[in-house]
């Protein structure tokens, strides 16, 4: 089988393109340390009560070290709690870890503007962490279909002053 | 390639030059009862496109907000969910085995056997279609006492009615009867041809459906193991992590079920209608067997954002998909150098004079080279979604219905548009009517697409969910990161009219076409040149589809024992839920 001249330089192009395209993903892992959704954040046997399970807390704010914070986040049919009827605070200058997951159906948790993203799946708790380095408000959608008011699923993440944070415990 | 009237006398002429003895539904007289069955696939796919087109428009003027009076926004996903699943289950399916048992018949020079056979999977195909789409429509007909608003994905706990997922599984194993039909075909002809290579576009069908079998086997198991007993209350819970990825399993592949045919009339089609012929089938089979091995085990690509699947799995599929651009890119090569040798027999010369020699006013030409350079366009925006990292930017936004808009809804639409100008013809016995209208058809596609992709790409840069009836939120703002959000849902609009004008023109000169007169000259002929290096050039190793396939067999065990193994290690239906209504 002969290839032309000019097909086995594209063909040469070709991997290039898709070996350094991986390797920008590789690189973007080791290196920055871009950590992806997976599963870390446990399953919940009881998919309906979250709750029950040792995987999963009250939804709420939890301050776990100097500047690291827990947020527990039930996304259901259609809000966030919290998040939807009041904002997730968190302070500047912080470390974040959400954990996520749904008492009913399949949703989606996307911080807007930002990669902050996820599916949230009955059973399995998703587990992100992000550093939110200067006071803000973030818009959280639902980005899967989750029924007739999906469009109506909507919060706030409010990234405050550092002393305007009070609520280290749980609430809903 | 059998089917070929005379190689060396097509070499310099075009359709439109030949005379009208040659050219009178050579296709339709040798093969009547095939003719039928392609017409009636044609018939119902053509059909579904244009539903779809409707759907389409009504959502696209509703999210933006220019006019939401057609339906409420909780009816909203009813007809979303209508226009994904005839996207998915019913314009598809019945364009591949519409153009397939043509390729099949064409390219053996023999009928299909077992008509019985064949009637049964067109029945089962369409039962399946009447039964899933009229649960999906009940949710907006009230007599219909069914409904099924979980759109094509139908993710669990959503329950749709049960009839909507015996009608998908009726949908999927007709196409696995269609597949048996084109193998036995192919069974035949070896027995009468012992030794010679398998004819170009059979091998194409035989490699797409290989690769089916092997992929379609995870929605068949979703829906029929899991779903259909669920939604009948005979399981009292599945598990949505174990279903979706079943789903995934086979929702990466298919949409290569719906490419490859437009792979296949880019390679033997295309550069006929250019004036020209394929240069090598060798490399044309080199990209089907890449295809056949790749397109599988590359599922969870659609769920690196999903929680429950460890990384190093999502690792494999990425790197899978990556080396899945290896053929689409070979077939940019083959595509654009066939396209020139084809202007330079009809004329043509300089680097991009070239271009100005081919027939740009053929629509079956035109449409089929424009869905090739909108696809390639799409081949980007699907790079952006392989890579891992990037795919946090953009999963789930409006920039992915921008990104398959171009695939599917182009690369396999205007591709169908295309060919169905050229075919009907040949299936009919009819010439084509309203061909002006036809030349511009394909050129408004391009343009509507063109401005509704790109904004719906910019959208999902700026965050704005996709599969949402109103994306406009009391606590979220969306910023543009090129564009503002206005001027993208103004060109969203604009693109949707666009695009469906473009419909309506093509579906008035197809049934114009089918209701007018039989008779005189047809303006096209079927025979296709054999390609420059033919397939006596092609290593005998490439023809070994047992072994292709094995080598898929492995490489999916590879890529999904372990994680499968994983979610069902704790239970089959655990953590499981009940169905939820939407
Ligand atoms: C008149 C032409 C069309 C228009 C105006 C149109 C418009 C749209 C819009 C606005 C959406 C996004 C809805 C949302 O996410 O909220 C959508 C989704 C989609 N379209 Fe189209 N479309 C058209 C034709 C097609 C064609 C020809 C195909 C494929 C052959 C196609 C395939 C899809 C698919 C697969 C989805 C995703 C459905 C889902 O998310 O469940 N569309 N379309
Ligand atoms: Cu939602
Ligand atoms: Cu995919």
């Amino acid at each position: 089988m002969e290839v032309h001249r000019y097909e086995k330089i594209w063909i040469g192009i070709s991997l290039l393109v898709i070996v350094g395209w991986i390797a920008t993903v590789v690189f973007g892992a080791v290196g920055p340390g871009i950590a992806m959704v997976d599963d870390s954040g446990g399953q919940i046997a009881d998919p309906s009560n979250p709750t029950e399970s040792d995987a999963f807390r009250d939804p709420g704010v939890y301050q776990v070290g100097e500047n690291e914070y827990e947020v527990y986040v039930l996304a259901r049919q259609f809000a966030f709690q919290p998040g939807t009827s009041e904002p997730i605070r968190v302070p500047a200058n912080s470390t974040v870890t959400f954990y996520v997951t749904s008492p009913d159906v399949t949703h989606g948790f996307e911080v807007v503007g930002t990669n902050v993203n996820t599916m949230v799946i009955p059973g399995q708790v998703a587990e992100l962490t992000v550093e939110f380095d200067d006071p803000g408000r973030y818009g959280i959608v639902c980005n899967e279909y989750c029924g007739s008011a999906h469009h109506t699923m909507e919060g706030t993440i409010e990234v405050v002053e550092q002393d305007e944070v009070n609520g280290t415990e749980g609430d809903t | 390639m059998s089917g070929v009237v005379d190689a060396t006398e097509t070499e310099t002429r075009t359709d439109r030059d030949r005379d009208e003895s040659l050219a009178t539904g050579v296709f339709l007289e040798a093969y009547p009862r095939e003719a039928k069955v392609v017409r009636i696939c044609f018939g119902v796919a053509l059909a579904a496109l244009g539903l779809i087109g409707v759907f389409g428009l009504v959502q696209a003027l509703h999210r933006t907000g220019f006019y939401r009076g057609f339906v409420s926004s909780a009816d909203y996903y009813t007809v979303l969910s209508a226009h994904g699943v005839l996207v998915a289950f019913v314009f598809t399916t019945f364009f591949v085995a519409g153009l397939f048992t043509w390729a099949v018949t064409l390219s053996l020079d023999r009928p299909l056997p077992h008509p019985r056979l064949t009637w049964t999977w067109l029945g089962m195909l369409s039962l399946g279609t009447v039964m899933a789409v009229s649960a999906v429509l009940g949710g907006l007909l009230d007599f219909v006492p069914m409904e099924a608003d979980v759109l094509f994905t139908f993710y669990v706990p959503l329950e749709a009615h049960p009839v909507f997922y015996v009608g998908a599984a009726l949908v999927i194993v007709g196409s696995w009867l269609a597949g048996a039909s084109y193998f036995l075909a192919y069974r035949e002809w070896r027995e009468d041809n012992p030794g010679e290579r398998i004819p170009l576009q059979t091998f194409m069908v035989l490699t797409t459906f290989l690769m089916w079998y092997l992929s379609s086997v995870g929605v068949a198991v979703e829906v029929v193991v899991f779903l259909i007993p669920w939604s009948l209350g005979i399981v009292p819970q599945v598990d949505p992590l174990l279903t979706r990825s079943l789903f995934w399993y086979f929702g990466h592949p298919v949409v290569y079920f719906w490419l490859l045919p437009a792979y296949l009339l880019w390679y033997t089609v295309l550069p006929k209608l250019a004036g020209g012929r394929l240069l090598s089938d060798p490399l044309a089979r080199v990209v089907f067997v890449l295809f056949l091995l790749l397109s599988t085990p590359t599922g969870f690509h659609h769920q690196y954002l999903d929680p429950g699947i460890a990384e190093g799995f999502k690792f494999v599929a990425m790197t899978n998909t990556m080396f899945l651009l290896l053929p689409s890119l070979l077939t940019a090569f083959t595509v654009v150098a066939s396209m020139g040798h084809g202007a330079r027999q009809r004329g043509g010369s300089g680097r991009l004079g070239w271009l100005r020699a081919l027939p740009w006013d053929d629509p079956a030409f035109s449409g089929l080279a424009l869905a090739g350079l909108m696809f390639a366009a799409g081949g980007f925006s699907g790079m952006v979604n392989a890579g891992m990292n990037l795919n946090y930017l953009v999963h789930n936004t409006l920039w992915l219905p921008g990104h398959f808009h171009l695939t599917v809804g182009t690369a396999t639409a205007l591709s169908a548009m295309a060919i169905a100008y050229w075919l009907v013809p040949q299936l009919t016995g009819k010439r084509l009517r309203f061909h002006g209208l036809a030349v511009v058809q394909p050129y408004l596609w391009f343009v509507g697409m063109t401005l509704m992709s790109n904004a719906m790409h910019r959208g999902g840069l700026a965050g704005l969910p996709r599969r949402t009836a109103e994306p406009q939120y009391d606590q979220v703002s969306f910023e543009g990161v090129v564009g503002t959000v206005g001027e993208m849902q103004l060109q969203i609009a604009v693109g949707a009219v666009l695009l469906f004008v473009s419909l309506a023109l093509f579906l008035t000169v197809i049934v114009g076409t089918w209701l007018g007169p039989r008779g005189g000259q047809l303006r096209v002929n079927g025979d296709i040149p054999e390609p420059l290096s033919g397939p006596e050039s092609a290593p005998r190793v490439l023809d070994n589809l047992r072994l292709w396939f094995a080598i898929a067999v492995v490489l999916v065990v590879l890529a999904y024992a372990l994680p499968l193994w994983d979610m069902v290690a704790d239970g089959v239906f655990q953590p499981g839920t009940p169905p939820l209504s939407p």
